[in-house]
């Protein structure tokens, strides 16, 4: 896939060859999966379920402050 | 002249990550428009049927179903006004929601990004579609949002463990398809690796609709504000996915090409 764009960082209007970025390495790649993974399962969880199938904390101050956003977005509520 | 530097033309999971979280937060803010606009009316009216409901039995706290056990004023209970609740809380979950799929949709692009025979905003693109279908048109078509006073306190333990592992399933199909048809993409062309992989996952995810238990929890609620609160619900969602797609292909189609005429630039410099 060339991809020599027409931006003024291009080079100049030599024959160049076909590039290639390199794809990012899955193992580097994949610390960020775990490190990010579970702070979007944490977002996702208050949004989605605390304090209604599950609740990390007691009360429904964070049910209720989310509520609208669990039913218009589809997750399952009361 | 050996010894490229490596900075620019390599790209690295956090300036991933940075441009879907971006991307995330605004779409976060553009779900929230569209649900304010075409949902919050839906839901006040689940609200008034419900209240009206309530009120036929000797008059208790008329909010929620749940609540109608545990009464307010318990510790830890509050009462949040609808008007937070269809604003800042509203918001609050769309940009939740809007940053976490963001995130975890733009550290997708990067493991795909080169590995598909696609361009990089082709694959990128590619990633919010499956994202769309497998994180929320999926779950949706068998568990579909419902607006309040419809379902009971009582289910919503197995309603969300039905709806996790229909979500969960179709992720993870979703990604074993992508695999499995990139893999048959080297012995057939690309169509027909693509229609071979989005039908085995269209068999696993009906497969497992149909072993989930169905949930009717509707009573008399009326079909129309139903129907249109589910429309709504189904358009933000939409809206969402679709803002992901258009703003990490643009954001990561960009990278991508510094990257590109950077390498070119150091692979000239490295031949002359
Ligand atoms: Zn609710």
């Amino acid at each position: 896939m060339s991809q020599s764009s027409a931006t003024p960082l291009a080079a100049p209007a030599i024959q160049v060859p076909a590039i290639q970025v390199p794809a990012v390495p899955l193992l580097q790649l994949g610390t960020w999966v775990v490190f990010f993974g579970l702070l979007a399962m944490l977002a996702i969880f208050f949004v989605s379920a605390d304090q209604g199938a599950l609740s990390l904390f007691a009360g429904n101050a964070v049910h209720e402050w989310v509520h609208d956003a669990r039913h218009l977005l589809g997750y399952p509520c009361h | 002249m050996g010894t490229v530097p490596r900075d620019r033309s390599v790209l690295s999971p956090a300036a991933f990550l940075l441009r879907g979280l971006a991307v995330g937060l605004a779409a976060g803010l553009i779900a929230f428009v569209v649900a304010f606009a075409l949902g919050e009316p839906y839901v006040d009216d689940a609200i008034a049927l419900e209240e009206a409901a309530a009120a036929q039995p000797p008059a208790e706290h008329p909010e929620h179903a749940e609540e109608a056990q545990e009464p307010a004023g318990q510790d830890g209970m509050v009462e949040i006004s609808r008007e937070n609740q269809k604003s800042w809380g509203l918001l609050t979950g769309t940009l939740a929601i809007g940053a976490a799929l963001g995130g975890l949709a733009a550290l997708a692009a990067a493991a795909v990004l080169g590995r598909l025979g696609l361009s990089a905003r082709g694959s990128t693109a590619l990633v919010a579609l499956v994202g769309f279908v497998a994180v929320t048109l999926v779950p949706f078509t068998k568990y579909p949002a419902t607006p309040p006073a419809v379902g009971s306190g009582e289910t919503i333990g197995g309603r969300t463990a039905s709806y996790f592992a229909l979500l969960l399933v179709s992720v993870l199909a979703a990604i074993a398809v992508v695999v499995l048809a990139n893999r048959l993409r080297a012995r057939y062309d690309g169509w027909t690796a693509a229609f071979v992989g989005a039908g085995v996952y269209l068999v696993v995810v009906t497969g497992t609709g149909l072993l989930l238990p169905t949930v009717n929890e509707l009573g008399d609620f009326p079909a129309d504000t139903l129907w249109y609160f589910r429309r709504s619900s189904l358009v933000t969602l939409a809206a969402l996915w679709a803002s992901i797609g258009v703003g990490l292909t643009v954001l990561v189609g960009r990278m991508h090409d510094r990257a590109a005429a950077d390498l070119a630039r150091r692979e000239l410099a490295a031949s002359l």
